[in-house]
């Protein structure tokens, strides 16, 4: 089946997988530590150029910590230049007055800051590294600047508790928008899954603190909150649909539909080194394999809601179901939606989860790949 | 808001015309909305120096078509509620 493609409107720059954090819910790849050769500048600004001429307008300046990289702000200087609105996403570290003066000179439109939690204590703890205090600076640095200050705090069961805290942080920090996802749960989140889903209880409150906000708040500052979609009855329509907006490019080149499809089995990505990005998003098989609906199976084929969430993620029906083709196994239709009750039925217990908490760190991920290329015929586990 | 009210985008904010869409878009942190004709014509307007009579002016006579006031102001009010954009003080 032919389907009309429009252009990839959202770029994602995965600079680097390095990073001074260590989060226990990161969405970078488990192994990520395999990752060695990092595009060099030339190739990100070749890629810039080449997506500018296919429409992208949002840019994302990701990573790992995209700042531990030099060449931010040659990278931003550019896409500024092609007409790119340009979003550094960061946890601040590597960030000075310095460099926010030279990014904005430079063109950059929006700084994302990432805090872990509303106490040093578990900020630190979750993030393991001392940053509190150095985020703390770093949103008033952005706002003395004059950016719209947007901050973001993944919540989940560690920091849930602290909601009505994080809020108060955002708002007495002057933010303009403060970005409450809960985690969701793919890579270091999916290893840490138990200790990191939030009970049926913790989120009705979670939920009642955020409308107490909204409403005090009258507009002030913008809160988006995201409910972990475990909870929901139906998938959500992932990336906007599989190569319908979004392009990432990992920080080896590697180009994909999403942050997290690399998991995907039988997929070979294309890499920017040896393919141009028109060749990319409109030829590659990768880009193509899930556009439309030629590759559904029951229960979405002949599922009225179909065009309205795509069948949910391929990540997640590919983590859950272990079948990248099958339903989204949050989608409430899927015969493997019982993974996704027995999870949460174990999220409202109290007892203590059975395996520790994994940090994203190199020694980590070295160990996991490791494990996982050993174990390479079983399935994935829950 | 007031006929003399100066409406400009809001920090944050830009208007810019995308040939690939053939259209204007408004973009912003994250974000980017495709915008129709008439909500583009308002927007490129709205510069702090266009009072938003000026504005309903230069539209009616642009598009040849009276009585645009309410429209615009409408628009307008929509706009600043979204914040993308405010009243610059003259």
């Amino acid at each position: 089946m032919s389907v009309a493609v429009g252009p990839p409107l959202w770029l994602l720059f995965e600079l680097t997988y390095r990073c001074p954090l260590q989060c226990v819910f990161c969405y970078n790849p488990v192994d990520f530590a395999a990752t060695q050769n990092e595009l060099p500048t030339a190739d990100w600004l070749r890629v810039l150029r080449e997506a500018r001429a296919l429409g992208s307008v949002q840019l994302g300046l990701s990573g790992g910590e995209p700042l531990v990289r030099d060449d931010v702000e040659v990278i931003t200087h550019e896409a500024h230049r092609l007409g790119y609105y340009t979003n550094l996403i960061t946890s601040g570290v590597g960030l000075t007055q310095q460099r926010i003066q030279e990014l904005k000179r430079v063109g950059l439109d929006h700084i994302q800051l990432s805090f872990q939690d509303s106490t040093r204590e578990l900020n630190d703890f979750l993030s393991h590294t001392r940053t509190f205090q150095l985020k703390q600076r770093c949103a008033e640095w952005i706002k003395s600047s004059g950016y719209p200050m947007v901050l973001n705090c993944v919540i989940h069961r560690l920091n849930i508790d602290h909601l009505d805290a994080i809020i108060d942080m955002a708002s007495r920090l002057e933010a303009d928008y403060l970005e409450l996802a809960n985690t969701q749960f793919y890579s270091w989140a999916h290893l840490n899954r138990e200790h990191l889903l939030p009970s049926r209880a913790q989120l009705e409150r979670a939920e009642a603190i955020v409308q107490a906000w909204r409403e005090r708040l009258q507009g002030r500052m913008r809160i988006l909150y995201v409910v972990p979609d475990y909870y929901e009855q139906r998938p959500k329509r992932c990336v906007n649909g599989w190569g319908s907006t979004f392009v990432t490019v990992t920080p080896d080149g590697t180009a994909l539909p999403c942050h997290t499809a690399k998991m995907l089995p039988g997929l070979s990505f294309p890499n920017v080194r040896e393919s141009s990005m028109r060749e990319i998003w409109f030829e590659s098989d990768a880009f193509n394999r899930f556009r439309g609906h030629g590759w559904m199976k029951e229960p979405c084929v002949s599922c009225p809601e179909k065009d309205k969430d795509l069948g949910g993620c391929r990540c997640q029906a590919y983590l859950l179901a272990q079948d990248p083709e099958a339903a989204d196994p949050v989608c409430a239709k899927s015969p493997h939606h019982d993974v996704v009750v027995a999870a949460v039925e174990r999220a409202q217990q109290s007892r203590a989860p059975e395996k520790p908490l994994v940090f994203r760190r190199p020694e980590n991920s070295r160990y996991l790949a490791a494990r996982d290329s050993a174990n390479e015929n079983l399935t994935p586990s829950q | 808001m007031s006929a003399e009210s100066r409406p400009a985008i809001r920090s944050g904010f830009r208007l810019q015309w995308e040939p690939v869409q053939n259209a204007y878009v408004m973009l912003y942190p994250e974000g980017m909305i495709t915008l129709n004709t008439s909500a583009a014509e308002i927007l490129r307007r709205c510069d702090g120096s266009h009072t938003v009579d000026e504005i309903v002016e230069e539209l009616e006579v642009a598009f040849q078509h009276k009585g645009l006031k309410d429209d615009v102001a409408a628009f307008l009010d929509g706009a600043a509620s979204q914040g993308w954009v405010h009243m610059v003080q003259p």
